[in-house]
């Protein structure tokens, strides 16, 4: 059997192991988690550990044994976790995350890393001794507890029958046992069916275990930690024959009778013998978010172009249905009742299944969001500053395709926050502010798009400096410019490279690739802010790529698309609103506005077929920018499917991509962004 | 692991006019006879409305859909500045070349033949419309004489005006 073909279900598994243990450390650090939280990491790196040894990634289950070894003595409330501790764990994250990488496609594998990893854990490791002595608190409730040591364990291991299914082997855990000390094995047969109703692939032996020796529970239980779920288990103390009915005893050994629907209290329960944990791990159920991890749903991994096979078809058959709907519109409805109901039917249910199959894209913002913890602990930290992330929204579901290029626009703002956005402590402190900073992200449904949200509650921009700084630059000003209107400033390209805008809380650096990543997407980027309150960015973005909103206006005998996104207005100039400059540059006066006025029929290079002197004129925002479309006419409104111009053909400056319309044709996509600005 | 470029690559490294024999759809342009490879030819189809692209050249009539795949059309007669005339008769030969779908206008298809190394002469020295490496052979059959195309080399070079050079385009 080629191993082999397991690794990519490995590698995605593994990292989101590391996620999840990322995640439940930050969690544990800004002390969030609790006991449950260090389960969920031990789990993690237990399920890291096993997979890379079975495929033979000696150097990841090396460290994560480290690992292991530090996270269960944090388990067994040995240790506590201090700062120390959880930033030698994150280290040894980014240690495994960068073998994982070089496990899979072969980078260089980075040594120093790897060294400084293992050495911080075994600092903390070696200095454990000291630590119990350091702390009798810790240890001595744990002593205290049971007067009669168990002299070992009575253990009653029955497998579900599909235990073999998946890849576990009850041989394997029997010898891990009996590594651990002296066991006594009793095989129970009596499940077993007559030989010839036997299936060799089930599993229908259970067992009577005694293992005797001073072990830990906790080792126990890690042995059958993968199959947890998948037996029925239950692990008591075997006392010395003299008292084995103290009464401490009986409680501390519930069984671990994992049933499949509720796996994960049970561990919780059955390391307590030390009473001190109880109390923390009550405070932890109110304050982890761990329940969305108890949800678990049954995923199939599918690839990307596959799914995007779907929408296409999809797209052609609402095209068909369109098709359709429009020929039958000449019909006689009383001769051809039943047609036209029939295709009613059709076009609801087209729609529900283009629904349908465009929600197979859509995953939870938490995707986006989830690196945010840690990258803000970093640049804090960096930083010298002391900040709370805040996040909220994270189920909201959006287009895969959008949420990996909305990342890097996030990340810059984020990091813009944190940075520029927030004061330090000393200057928070005179503000009267909490010393921590919060920056928060948000993501919100609002109709057909999604508000994602960068904010922070730090100094807030200068309306003063920026207006300085545009002037400075030349950037031309509005009359009287409301504060919207000086924060977009920010937005203009002038600004980004001004390196002494960093202290004018530097909003501007990059905010110009920022707004044209988003404007790429069909998004829109706001910013609100308040001098002294803090500034939030907010950016709106349609759902999916794919589909979008469209007016369509006829322009030379051809059919286009505005974007609807992008669309303010639409209205019928009179003559003497529109002006010359310069002779022939032509500008649409918009009550007290003058916007530069493109006729789309001599952009496009289309006759003009307009013979009327009434034009129709579409204001449309794009990048920031105002202008006036002139058209011939306006046809109406439609979603339609964005279809790729470039793959057949290149890319024409002015247009976003290509459409389908109802009668089969191709219709242009406006960009108005790219628009050639000289005709 | 760059699959576009690996294709490319024996396209662009043949030797000048070095037509392999094999099986050539042939087409008319005018009064001249001309042929491709045949595993370029995706179909055949009548010439639709096309949806007009600004920023192109006369010969490149616009865009169609083709089941869903938005593809552009050229004239073969304007690009080869010939008169051209639509039609109920006007034929399309849908190309596969290089990853792309592109439809080429042309008078009329007339017949698939097969050409033997024998049959191809090399490309003699004549001033042409278009880029002369683009001609790879003349193939003789009886009293017919096929100009035979290097019609990947030519859909996907840069003064077709279907793809943007790359090393310009990042330049730019």
């Amino acid at each position: 059997m080629d191993i082999t073909r397991f690794h990519a279900t490995f590698f995605e598994e593994s990292r989101e192991n590391i996620a999840a243990m990322e995640a439940g450390l930050l969690a544990l650090e800004s002390g969030g988690g609790g006991e449950d939280t260090i389960h969920v990491v031990f789990r993690a790196a237990h399920s890291i550990k096993g997979g890379s040894a079975t495929f033979g990634f000696t150097a990841i289950a090396d460290l994560t044994h480290l690992l292991e070894t530090l996270l269960e003595e944090a388990r067994s409330g040995r240790r506590q976790l201090d700062a120390n501790a959880i930033g030698a764990l994150l280290g040894s994250v980014d240690a495994l995350r960068m073998l994982l990488a070089a496990a899979e496609h072969g980078d260089a594998l980075d040594q120093a890393m790897l060294q400084q990893a293992r050495a911080a854990l075994d600092r903390i490791l070696t200095g454990a001794a000291d630590a119990k002595a350091a702390a009798p608190v810790q240890a001595a409730p744990a002593a205290a507890a049971p007067e009669a040591k168990p002299i070992g364990w009575k253990i009653d291991f029955a497998p579900e029958r599909s235990l073999f299914l998946s890849g576990n082997d009850p041989l394997r855990m029997l010898r891990e046992l009996g590594q651990l000390g002296e066991l006594k094995v009793a095989c129970r047969d009596d499940a077993l069916p007559p030989f010839t109703e036997l299936d060799p692939f089930e599993a229908w032996l259970a067992w009577d275990l005694e293992l005797v020796g001073e072990i830990k529970r906790s080792a126990i239980e890690d042995t059958f930690a993968w199959v947890e779920d998948q037996c029925s288990l239950s692990i008591e103390p075997l006392m010395p024959a003299a008292s084995a009915a103290a009464p401490a005893a009986v409680a501390s050994a519930a069984p671990v009778a994992a049933a499949p629907p509720a796996p994960a209290p049970a561990p919780v329960s059955a390391s307590a013998p030390a009473p001190a944990v109880a109390p923390a791990a009550a405070n932890a159920a109110e304050t982890t978010p761990v329940a969305r991890h108890d949800a678990v749903e049954t995923t199939i991994r599918v690839a990307v172009d596959k799914v995007d096979a779907l929408i296409n078809l999809v797209g052609e058959l609402v095209i068909t249905q369109a098709m359709l709907a429009q020929r039958s519109a000449e019909l006689d409805p009383s001769l051809h009742e039943l047609l036209l109901s029939g295709l009613d039917q059709l076009d609801r249910n087209t729609r529900d299944l283009q629904e349908a199959v465009m929600s197979v894209r859509m995953l939870p913002v938490d995707f986006a969001f989830s690196r945010f913890p840690r990258m803000v602990r970093d640049i804090a930290t960096r930083l010298g500053k002391k900040v709370n992330l805040r996040t909220s929204g994270e189920a909201t579901e959006l287009d895969k395709g959008v949420i990996e290029k909305i990342v890097d626009p996030l990340v810059h703002l984020v990091r813009n926050a944190i940075d520029h956005g927030l004061e330090t402590t000393e200057q928070r402190i005179a503000a009267g502010k909490p010393e921590a900073g919060t920056v928060s992200l948000s993501a919100v449904h609002q109709g057909g798009h999604i508000i994602i949200e960068v904010g922070d509650d730090g100094r807030g921009l200068d309306r003063d400096r920026i207006l300085a700084k545009a002037v400075e630059r030349g950037i031309p000003l509005p009359e009287n410019p409301t504060d919207s209107q000086i924060w977009d400033l920010v937005f203009a390209p002038g600004f980004s490279t001004a390196e002494a805008l960093t202290d004018l809380s530097g909003r501007g650096v990059g905010m110009d690739v920022v707004r044209k990543n988003i404007s790429a997407l069909g998004g829109q980027v706001e910013i609100r802010s308040r001098k002294g309150d803090g500034t939030t960015v907010s950016i709106r973005l349609p759902l999916t790529m794919a589909i979008l909103d469209g007016m369509t206006v006829s322009v030379g005998g051809e059919v286009f698309i505005l974007p609807l996104n992008m669309v303010i207005e639409s209205l019928q100039p009179s003559l003497e609103n529109i002006k010359t400059v310069a002779g022939n540059a032509r500008v649409l006066r918009v009550r007290e506005d003058y916007l530069p006025l493109l006729d789309l029929a001599v952009q496009y290079g289309l006759p003009a077929a307009r013979t009327d002197s009434q034009p129709i004129a579409v204001v449309v925002e794009s990048q920031g920018q105002r202008l006036a479309l002139e058209v011939d006419e306006l046809l109406g409104q439609q979603q339609v499917v964005v279809k790729n111009l470039e793959r057949n053909y290149r890319r024409i400056p002015g247009v976003a991509g290509a459409t389908i319309l109802g009668d089969g044709r191709v219709a242009l996509i406006v960009d108005a962004g790219s628009l050639p600005k000289a005709a | 692991m760059s699959t576009p470029a690996a294709t490319k690559s024996p396209a662009t490294a043949l030797p000048v006019n070095a037509a392999t024999a094999g099986e050539f759809l042939t087409f008319t342009l005018g009064s001249e006879e001309y042929g491709v490879d045949i595993l370029k030819v995706q179909e055949i189809r009548g010439y639709d409305t096309v949806t007009r692209l600004p920023d192109a050249p006369d010969y490149i009539k616009g865009v169609i859909n083709l089941r869903g795949t938005i593809v552009p059309v050229i004239d073969m007669r304007l690009k080869f500045r010939l008169e051209a005339k639509y039609d109920a008769l006007t034929v399309m030969i849908v190309l596969n070349v290089a990853d792309r779908v592109v439809g080429m206008v042309v008078d009329s298809v007339s017949d698939v033949v097969q050409l033997g190394p024998e049959q191809i002469r090399s490309m003699p020295e004549v001033g042409t419309g278009i880029d002369r490496r683009y001609l790879t052979g003349i193939g003789a059959l009886d009293e017919r004489m096929l100009i035979l195309l290097d019609i990947e080399g030519l859909m996907t070079s840069t003064d077709m005006g279907l793809v943007v050079d790359e090393a310009a385009a990042k330049a730019a």
